[in-house]
């Protein structure tokens, strides 16, 4: 066939394979086709990788192509199989880290394969490469924009799992300084490995540092910001993983690339918009960081004076006479791994009439819907699960309300113009007649601050592991 | 040469709407999961990396190209399938219900 028929062959390709991912993207903002739009994606990915071999036709060599895309489905596989359901977020952020990478090292390829390896003394790269000068700028964003993502990932990923600082923010002097320098010097590292240097060697020291650059300035965006705000800068660089795969599309010419990355790009950051104005806080809020490190600020007492705590069999009793219940899960319901423990007592309250309802907060866990995604693997009813806004008026005609390793989110702290989550919207768990907090000591949550709750008169402490705590409250309800 | 980067910059910027106007409400439910297909899709850099990784030599360029294929691979399986893991437990709810 001629090289123009399979052009045009591929082409038909990517339409339909655009035409899946814009259809496949869509189904997957609705509960009930989510799961078919995800695999209409897959799909689009298939037919994208049919048609671009299609397009280059039969080439000197497959051992690249062929051994790198089953060495990383191996690996992808085993990662997405074995991973639990808690450690989802990291999982994803890791990815996004790779999804980064990859789009930097195909514009680092192409600067080797078209002026490195091939160049003489005196030609730059927009002289040499393809596209001309535009190519020479969208290989430099590329390699700019893919680096960020990469490393920014991996700290994301590290902030997660709170290796790093136990994920809190550090702040280095006059980091606003330091980033401004790093991103002028990324900046003009366009021009300079674009237009400036010549010849192979100036350009491999350009590529490397440009890239080096870039590295560095993805660690410094991302550790001044909070544990709690990763979501939100997973969010974020998904976007930017989506822009640096449009930026890859220019730098080879290829439409398919630039249509799918701009509309992951796109959506990603309307997805950080979505999670921002759930948290009540704006994006460049969460950027600009250093949210829980309290610099400076007046936070008042930080003393517990009445906490009082109770034993499971004080909490069964109470659970056993309450006609209401309200579940609050946090993070520490993940980490404990207790979701079915967590069920097996709310079936146990609903065998003896008791009502039993899941308060969800937006930002509950580490990312948004985390909480959902962990009880819905524990088989709890959909229906139980009930978002923020709808159950907040509830509170207050509660008998009892159970906090799993929930913390900030049920901090009544946020009226307080003094306090760092002030305007966060919260659970108004403090309103129901008790509060039993599942916790481990009184430590504070990600924001770092005390949490007014447990100094409450209608607040008990239930100190201990939260899957013990709950098998032992189940355990006492049946004997009561 | 410039009319395919101004065709490009066109479809660039279309896209983008595109992608604005697809993600306007989404239940907090599916949040993690979108993303974790979000980010599945962007893997697309995969049909890049295929241009650079065409020859047998083991350049530092086909080094580059094929280790950008695996990555991307690795972003693409990985993605896809950890997000229908996160589905399917959405499916069973349904249909017990």
């Amino acid at each position: 066939m001629s090289p123009e028929l399979l052009k045009n062959i591929a082409f038909l390709v990517y339409i339909t394979s655009t035409i899946c991912f814009i259809l496949g993207l869509k189904r997957t903002t609705k509960v009930s086709t989510a799961r078919s739009g995800n695999r209409l994606a897959a799909v689009g990915m298939l037919l994208a990788v049919v048609g671009t071999l299609i397009e280059l036709g039969v080439i000197d060599d497959y051992r690249w192509i062929v051994g790198g895309m089953v060495a990383g489905g191996l690996i992808g596989g085993l990662m997405a199989k074995r991973v639990e359901m808690t450690e989802m977020p990291e999982l994803v952020a890791l990815l996004n880290g790779f999804g980064g990478a990859s789009s930097a090292l195909v514009a680092l390829s192409v600067v080797w394969s078209e002026v490195v390896e091939v160049a003489t003394a005196e030609q730059t790269v927009a002289e040499l490469v393809t596209g001309g000068a535009a190519s020479a700028v969208t290989i430099a964003l590329s390699v700019i924009i893919g680096s960020i993502t990469l490393t920014g990932s991996v700290i994301a990923l590290l902030k997660l799992k709170e290796k790093l600082n136990k994920g809190a923010p550090i702040m280095l002097p006059a980091r606003h300084m330091i980033n401004a320098v790093l991103l002028l010097a990324a900046v003009g590292g366009i021009g300079y490995l674009g237009f400036v240097a010549v010849g192979p060697d100036d350009v491999v020291v350009a590529a490397l540092a440009v890239t080096a650059v870039s590295l560095v300035l993805g660690v410094l965006l991302v550790i001044p910001i909070g544990g709690a705000d990763m979501p939100v800068v997973v969010s974020l660089l998904n976007s930017y993983s989506g822009i640096a795969a449009a930026m890859a599309g220019f730098v080879i010419n290829n439409p398919l690339l630039i249509v799918v990355g701009a509309t992951v790009g796109a959506a990603g950051l309307i997805l950080t918009q979505i999670m921002c104005v759930a948290m009540n806080r704006s994006l460049l809020n969460v950027l600009v960081g250093g949210f829980g490190a309290n610099e400076g600020a007046d936070l008042g007492d930080q003393e517990y004076h009445s906490v009082t705590s109770c034993g499971p069999e004080e909490a069964a009793m109470v659970l056993d006479a309450a006609e209401s219940v309200i579940i609050i899960p946090g993070y520490g319901l993940a980490v404990a791994q207790a979701q079915h423990t967590c069920r097996e007592l709310a079936d146990e309250m609903i065998k003896r009439g008791t009502k039993v309802t899941y308060a969800i907060h937006p930002v509950a866990g580490r990312m948004p819907g985390h909480m959902n995604v962990l009880l819905a693997e524990a088989d709890v009813p959909y229906e139980q699960l009930i978002e923020m806004d709808q159950i907040n008026g509830e509170f207050k005609n509660t008998d009892a309300v159970i906090v799993v390793g929930a913390n900030d989110v049920v901090n009544p702290a946020n009226t307080d113009p003094k306090s760092p989550i002030y305007g966060m919207p919260i659970l108004n768990a403090h309103e129901a007649r008790s509060v039993f907090i599942i916790k481990r000591s009184l430590s504070p949550g990600y924001a770092g601050i005390k949490n007014e709750l447990f100094d409450y008169p209608n607040a008990m402490m239930v100190y201990g592991d939260a899957k013990k705590i709950m098998q032992q409250m189940t355990t006492e309800l049946k004997e009561l | 040469m410039t009319g395919t980067l101004l065709i490009g910059v066109y479809v660039f910027v279309l896209a983008s709407f595109v992608g604005f106007e697809i993600i306007n409400k989404v239940p907090p439910t599916l949040h993690t999961p979108l993303m974790s297909g979000a980010n599945a899709i962007s893997g697309i850099t995969l049909i890049g990396s295929f241009a650079t990784a065409q020859t047998a030599d083991p350049t530092i360029s086909n080094i580059l190209g094929g280790l950008a294929v695996a990555l991307a691979t690795i972003n693409v399986v990985g993605g896809f399938m950890v997000t229908d893991r996160m589905m399917a437990m959405f499916d069973k709810k349904k249909k017990k219900s």
